[in-house]
């Protein structure tokens, strides 16, 4: 990041820094520090008194089955939701990289879901799936399963999974399409010319080319369903059944509402940091590697 | 094209077309829904054509609120939306700008210290620290205000990082020429980087404005009074009567109008937007 010619100045830089440097210090050091140290600490019920308890919060909830079930829940959100949204955006890119006529037009209708809000993607397929009126419960009634997710657990995560796919689909998309293009033809048509079917030439040269993007793409849905996801689940399940599609990051905002539990949910904040920074690092290690054969 | 099969292209076409409907179609049912009444859609009799009560049910949504849940014209969080959109593009493209300018254009002590304080913040979304940020904002008497909504969201690494990128590939001749010319730091940014700099900023304006149209969790927790709520919290308020009396009509005008704005602007300036995301991946 280096210019062969810059400018002098003593002071200006810092002047020119000072506006991000001062908005990132206030609102997120500051209170990332302060959600480390809240971790330590115990707040009796009424907010009277705080106690310094070192690990006693993550103890706790490393003793709670609910907070096991969060784990598992996110777990199985973000696989689920990360594979189908990357395989099918990548089927999707691939069909669309191919010359075909109105290509522009796929493109342009399959990217606006980009613009749409999480919730507003949850809201659309609650209204689908609601129960007595939806569109596509009476399809599921018709077919003789009692669908129902506001009751049965499994519906109900798969209702929010359904949705935050959708809504991920088209940001995938776009950096697939991206991904293609920029693979030289010439390497395809060698391998179309020495006799490669189709499918051989995708999955021996195309696909290896493309793990960048698969990778980047990777680390983007995981921290997009683990924290994105937040407006579908709030609005749609609000957590339920019973905890069925509470994530970790629901968690967080749950447990510390209204100043209930601070401490708790302040040590589920700096796991969920940990997680979020180990992701990041993971990421930078195959960028750097450039993942490539 | 490598062969010319016309199977595969009718496969790739069917393919696509089976795509598109995915996404198109709860949007759709969504408008139909907005347009038609309340009993049909209670019923569980609503078809595939949109109903008469377009402008009724819009009107009656955006200024004067459903019948029986919030009855709030939606017409203010509307505006709230835009007022926080707009800041939180124009506050992050400023302050990037800047702090990009510095980090790239000048040798100082502490250099590559800030530009660490700044890259770091990319991995942490607000939602993990949200009480103590808002314990802040509290403090310092921001909630319920547009300065709240916005100020705490416009520190972000991204637009930072793009336009760090952007003024790499900015040729040094074109500095050392306007040295020669004698002109300042301030004066070369003004006249020189900041024309140079239309594209990115315009690609960073339609993913900012997007990302603060969308925010969620943010609003609901620091906003309280019915006036100061955004179009997107909106709509989960209309659900929470219970679900007999839902007025879905209202909750789905309430869904498109929460999604049109930023559609609109992505399918206007796709290229621009496009080519900022691909950007920013690198």
């Amino acid at each position: 990041m280096d210019k062969r010619t810059v400018f002098s100045g003593k002071l200006l830089p810092y002047a020119l820094l000072a506006p991000q440097l001062a908005v990132t210090l206030v609102f997120f050091y500051w209170p990332a520090g302060q959600a480390v140290y809240q971790s330590f600490l115990l707040q009796d019920a009424f907010g009277i008194s705080t106690e310094f308890v070192w690990f006693d919060n993550y103890q706790q909830l490393f003793g709670d089955h609910a907070y096991y079930q969060a784990i598992f829940v996110t777990a199985v959100f973000a696989t689920v939701v990360t594979v189908a949204a990357l395989s099918l955006s990548l089927l999707l890119a691939v069909q669309a990289d191919r010359a075909l006529t109105g290509a522009g037009i796929y493109k342009t209708l399959l990217i606006w879901p980009y613009a749409v809000a999480p919730v507003v993607a949850g809201v659309l397929w609650l209204f689908m799936f609601q129960p007595s009126l939806g569109m596509l419960s009476k399809g599921i009634r018709v077919l003789g399963y009692d669908w129902n997710p506001s009751l049965r657990a499994g519906d109900a995560l798969i209702l929010v999974i359904v949705s935050a796919t959708w809504k991920q689909i088209s940001y995938n998309f776009l950096l697939f399409l991206a991904g293609l293009q920029s693979i030289p033809k010439s390497l395809i048509e060698a391998a179309a010319i020495d006799g490669a079917s189709r499918r051989r030439r995708f999955w021996t040269i195309v696909f290896p080319l493309l793990s960048p993007t698969t990778f980047y793409l990777l680390t983007v849905n995981l921290v997009y369903v683990f924290f994105d996801t937040f407006g579908i689940i709030h609005a749609v399940t609000r957590g339920g059944p019973a905890g069925a599609t509470t994530t970790l990051v629901y968690k967080v905002f749950n447990d510390g509402r209204g100043g209930g539990d601070l401490g708790i949910s302040a040590a589920e904040s700096v796991i969920l940091m940990l997680i979020v920074i180990a992701l990041t690092a993971v990421q930078f290690r195959f960028i750097e590697r450039k993942v490539n054969y | 094209m490598v062969e010319n099969r016309p199977w595969a292209d009718l496969v790739s076409h069917l393919i696509l077309l089976v795509g598109v409907v995915i996404v198109v179609f709860p949007v759709y049912v969504a408008f139909v829904a907005s347009t038609s009444d309340m009993a049909t859609i209670a019923n569980g009799q609503l078809s595939l054509v949109p109903g008469p009560n377009f402008l009724h049910n819009y009107a009656q949504v955006l200024f004067h609120g459903t019948e029986s849940s919030t009855k709030q014209p939606m017409i203010v969080p509307l505006m709230n939306s835009l007022v926080m959109a707009l800041g939180i593009a124009i506050g992050k493209i400023f302050i990037s700008l800047l702090s990009a300018f510095a980090i790239i254009y000048f040798r100082f002590p502490f250099r590559l210290t800030a530009f660490w304080v700044i890259f770091i913040t990319l991995m942490l979304p607000v939602e993990v620290r949200i009480y103590p940020t808002y314990k802040i904002v509290s403090d310092l008497h921001m909630l319920d205000s547009y300065a709240g909504l916005i100020i705490p969201l416009i520190a972000s690494a991204t637009a930072t990082l793009l336009f760090r990128q952007f003024f790499m590939t900015v040729p040094d001749e074109l500095l050392e020429a306007s040295k020669i010319d004698g002109a300042g730091p301030l004066k070369f940014f003004k006249d020189t980087l900041l024309p140079l700099s239309v594209t990115p900023i315009a690609a960073m304006f339609v993913i900012q404005f997007i990302y603060g149209w969308n925010q969620y969790l943010w609003p609901i927790l620091i906003t309280t009074r019915d006036n100061m709520q955004t179009i997107v919290i909106g709509i989960q308020k209309i659900l929470l009567v219970t679900d007999a009396l839902t007025e879905w009509q209202a909750a789905m005008a309430t869904t498109i109008l929460a999604m049109l704005p930023p559609v609109i602007i992505v399918v206007a300036m796709q290229r621009l937007f496009v080519r900022g995301l691909v950007e920013t991946e690198k």
